[in-house]
């Protein structure tokens, strides 16, 4: 880990009222704050890796809130897992990790073959699950647990019914490579065939590969760096020799991912295929007058999530806003505190379920200030999330894809 | 920390509100204050105000310290303990209990943060102006410890200004209040500007009462560009000579305006030597005419550029540069040392110089920005922890600053008070008569000197 970075931090506590877990619990050790410190502490040896140590940080969500707010540059969230990823990366993989890490998440068609896949990851999680930690002791027990946490799943994943080359409808704009994130395919495969949809309707030839494997992401988190490259590696070589203008993705988390893959492997194939990711928000804001005069009015109120992993880590916010308003007699609502993390965070959900839920309810509540039906958001983690907290709190509130209101309102 | 004192903390605050393990210990021996750092021997996070009752007279029985803190974010070492100590986080005591607009006083719990109060406020068109940088984080009772300043000050005042009446916590766990929503109160001693400043070390503030105002109808916002620093800072004295009071004047130098260009692109240019943010408020009349008198001193003391925002949007554009300045300096290098020298306003320019030349002299990199309307400027030094010749050529630096000022008939600190940071310059200041006094002050408060104990003298 770079020294620098830690002593970046000049501790002036701008990012403190950003963190979903600082606001949860006030504590300094839940702090962007503390958090850098501790992990600089340790590389300066005045604290070891002691358990009550690994667990404050394992509280962390990794939502870069933090990084939007430092004056610095720091970027807490990033710090913390590649601390955690660097130290585990030591350790030999438990036995779900390896089944998931190694012998599912680079193989599709396994993935999509085990049983419910979902669930195992999940398991991977639930694995870890630690409720012993004192800051917790301050809480309620979960409100709900996240047991249910999985929705009906489409009768067969995305990447096994799309065509892997659909054409341009109307006058040609582009080409574009898709990549299809493992949970959008498994489970929000409608979404992924809206975005498909809408980037066709535009005149965009979409190349979807079936070969290409998952971003890496939950790699990262287990500390398989290896595992990481290997899966860039593939994702690069597949992509570089497609000719395309753009590689659009509709999960906020396999974007930020793709984009880092220049950084991580450091050569020009890598970079240019990071150089050339968008998030699909990106790619059809581009053409909001086109886009415009394919779309029927919604009489619906409507508000935005931002995923984390788009606003934080890729600093996307106008685009999405701004495609939902061109929806014609749609009411758009602003969410409080839309940028706060969902409570999500990958398996956090699973793994620290009390937490998760607080930063859950703050969200519930916000999104029911604003009396919407519909709650957007661009990343299949807090769909999942707010699916379930919606379920069980406001029932009556749906949650979309970005890509999907857009679709319904070209259907309509 | 004894474990049977840590249990009878526990027994008040409660075992999850008590922490005194090592890792705790280790994140809480820090504020925002660069270079200081000491491990308290226990943190607590009380709930209600009869919580810090019971830890004062606990704490005041046994002989052992205790420091409040709010956020941890003041630039004076002001919130560290010593190491027998305990430290007491407010942040739990956070409710905004009245916004009363009849008598246009707001009470507040000290954990409230203050950008809070200023939304809760101006929802129901009313006003609480004092607005540190650190807003959106700092604490009332943090921003009232340390008589906290902000941009809007120069029309508008610094926190003491506004603070009406105040429930505070002694060091033997009696209650003190002090004023409340009276305009006018000449009963005894005035306590609250005692209390107001005094770091910690008099008194916990559990109760603050603040005054609050009409919101001003409009704001006109004015950006201008000068190619000498000079005519920058003969404006600044020039537009307060002329009877006009911005409620906001503030300045960047040449090495923030090139560090903000090269991180943000905002389209400064770099043969600009000095930037000013200019924004006057009230009634739309006086405004239009304030802003037209701003425009003409300026274009007189030869700026090279002026532009006026046409709306909120451009506003917040034209003030984006000052907002980054901070975040553009900080970035360039690990270590970030923030000072708050201040002078009368009509020495700005000499101050200005003064920093300049003691930068050059001692080779190390100092950008000012800051509350030039106020004589408040903020030499930042960019520096790198790790080099200790380079960290002692910045010392010497401001040692030069801080002397330069007092002889001005300035301060060594305007706003981030005095902590353990400026302990040494403040009998350079205040004389050996006034340490004196502040002591006897101390002493009538907290005989024990268990309150934040070291701090200020
Ligand atoms: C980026 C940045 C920008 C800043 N900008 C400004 C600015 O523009 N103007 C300005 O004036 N300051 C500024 N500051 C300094 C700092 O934010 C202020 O001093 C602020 O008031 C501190 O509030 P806090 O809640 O963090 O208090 P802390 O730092 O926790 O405590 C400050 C002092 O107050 C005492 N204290 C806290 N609560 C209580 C209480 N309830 N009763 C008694 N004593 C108490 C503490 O013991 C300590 O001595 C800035 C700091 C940073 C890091
Ligand atoms: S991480 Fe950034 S914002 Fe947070 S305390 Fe450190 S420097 Fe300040
Ligand atoms: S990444 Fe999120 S949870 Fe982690 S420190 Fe930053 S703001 Fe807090």
């Amino acid at each position: 880990m770079d020294y620098v970075k830690l002593i970046n931090c000049m501790r002036c506590g701008m990012c403190l009222p950003t963190c979903p877990t600082y606001k949860e619990t006030f504590l300094e050790t839940a702090s962007p704050r503390g958090r850098v410190a501790l992990v600089r502490k340790i590389q300066e040896g005045e604290l070891d890796q002691s358990e009550r140590l690994l667990e404050y940080l394992s509280l962390c969500l990794d939502c870069q809130a933090c990084a939007t707010a430092c004056p610095c540059g720091v970027n807490a969230g990033e710090l913390v897992a590649e601390f955690t990823c660097e130290r585990k990366a030591g350790n030999r993989m438990g036995f779900m990790e390896e089944m998931v890490l190694r012998k599912l998440l680079p193989h599709p068609d396994r993935l999509e073959t085990a049983m419910i896949p979902m669930r195992l990851y999940q398991r991977m999680g639930l694995q870890k699950l630690v409720r012993t930690l004192g800051v917790l002791k301050m809480f309620p027990k979960p409100i709900g647990r996240m047991e249910g946490l999985l929705p009906d799943l489409p009768e067969k994943p995305l990447r096994r019914v799309i065509k892997e080359d659909m054409p341009a409808r109307g006058e040609t704009r582009g080409t574009v490579g898709f990549f299809l994130g493992c949970v959008m395919s498994l489970i929000f495969s409608d979404a992924s065939h809206a975005s498909i949809n809408l980037l066709t309707a535009l005149g965009y030839r979409v190349i979807t590969p079936k070969n290409q494997v998952c971003c890496g992401a939950p790699n990262m988190l287990a500390g398989d760096k290896a595992g990481l490259k290997t899966a860039a590696r593939k994702n690069v070589d597949i992509f570089s020799n497609l000719d395309v203008d753009f590689i659009v993705t509709d999960c906020g988390g396999c974007g930020a991912e793709l984009k880092k893959y220049g950084h991580y492997l450091e050569d020009a194939s890598s970079i240019s295929f990071s150089n050339k990711v968008r998030d699909i928000s990106q790619v059809l804001a581009m053409h909001a007058d086109a886009l415009k005069l394919l779309l029927k009015p919604l009489l619906l109120k409507v508000t935005f999530h931002d995923a984390c992993h788009i606003a934080h880590s890729q600093g996307i916010r106008r685009e999405p806003r701004d495609l939902i308003k061109l929806v014609p007699g749609l009411t758009y609502r602003e969410l409080e505190n839309a940028d706060a993390c969902c409570g999500s965070g990958g398996t956090y959900n699973i793994e620290k379920p009390e937490m998760a839920d607080l930063i859950l309810h703050r969200k519930l509540g916000t999104i029911r200030a604003t009396g919407a039906d519909v709650v957007v958001t661009g990343n299949p983690g807090c769909m999942l999330q707010l699916k379930k907290g919606l379920m069980d709190y406001l029932p009556q509130v749906e949650i979309l894809h970005l890509t999907e209101l857009l679709a319904r309102s070209m259907d309509a | 920390m004894n474990p049977l004192f840590i249990k009878e903390l526990q027994a008040i605050v409660g075992e999850p509100y008590t922490l005194s393990d090592r890792e705790s210990l280790a994140v809480y021996g820090y504020d925002a204050t660069p270079e200081l750092e000491n491990r308290p021997g226990a943190v607590l996070l009380p709930g209600t105000a009869d919580e810090i009752v019971r830890i004062m007279q606990l704490c005041h029985g046994a002989g052992v310290s205790v420091t409040p803190r709010g956020s941890g974010t003041n630039l004076s070492g002001g919130s560290i303990s010593d190491s027998s100590g305990v430290v007491v986080q407010t942040s739990r005591l956070n409710r905004i209990i009245e916004v009363d607009e009849e008598n246009l006083t707001a009470t507040v719990e000290p954990g409230v943060i203050t950008s809070a109060l200023h939304r809760a406020v101006e929802a129901r068109g009313l006003f609480y102006p004092p607005d540190p940088g650190s807003m959106n984080i700092s604490t009332m009772g943090g921003n009232v410890a340390e008589n906290s300043g902000g941009l809007r000050g120069l029309k508008y005042g610094v926190t003491a200004n506004y603070v009406m009446g105040l429930e505070t916590v002694l060091a033997d766990g009696s209650l003190l209040r002090s004023g409340g929503k009276v305009v006018k109160d000449v009963a005894g001693y005035c306590l609250n500007p005692l209390l107001v400043s005094s770091e910690g070390t008099l008194g916990f503030f559990t109760g603050i009462i603040v005054k609050l105002i009409p919101k001003p109808q409009v704001k006109t916002t004015m950006l201008v560009h000068f190619s000498k620093m000079r005519q920058a800072a003969l404006t600044v004295s020039a537009i307060i000579a002329a009877k006009i009071i911005p409620a906001t004047l503030e300045f960047l130098d040449k090495v923030t305006i090139k560090c903000i260009e090269d991180y943000a692109h905002v389209g400064l240019p770099l043969d600009v030597d000095a930037v000013l943010l200019i924004e006057v408020d009230g009634h739309p009349v006086v405004v239009a005419e304030e802003a037209a008198g701003v425009e003409t001193i300026c274009r007189k003391h030869g700026c090279s550029f002026f532009q006026t925002a046409k709306d909120a949007d451009e506003a917040l554009k034209l003030a984006a540069a000052r907002r980054i300045a901070l975040s553009a300096l900080a970035r360039l290098k690990p270590t970030t040392i923030l000072e708050d020298a201040t002078v009368p306003r009509s020495c700005i320019a000499t101050m200005l110089e003064v920093i300049q030349d003691a930068a050059k002299k001692h080779n190390v990199t100092i950008g000012t920005f800051g509350h030039a309307g106020d004589g408040n400027l903020h030499p930042t030094c960019l520096t790198d922890e790790r080099d200790k010749d380079e960290i002692s050529r910045a010392h010497k630096a401001f040692d030069e600053i801080f002397d330069a000022a007092i002889s001005m008939g300035g301060t060594i600190t305007g706003e981030h008070g005095v902590g353990l940071a400026k302990k040494k310059y403040l009998p350079r200041l205040v004389g050996e008569s006034g340490i004196r006094v502040m002591r006897g002050i101390k002493h009538a408060f907290d005989p024990k000197g268990i309150l934040n104990p070291g701090k200020i003298f």
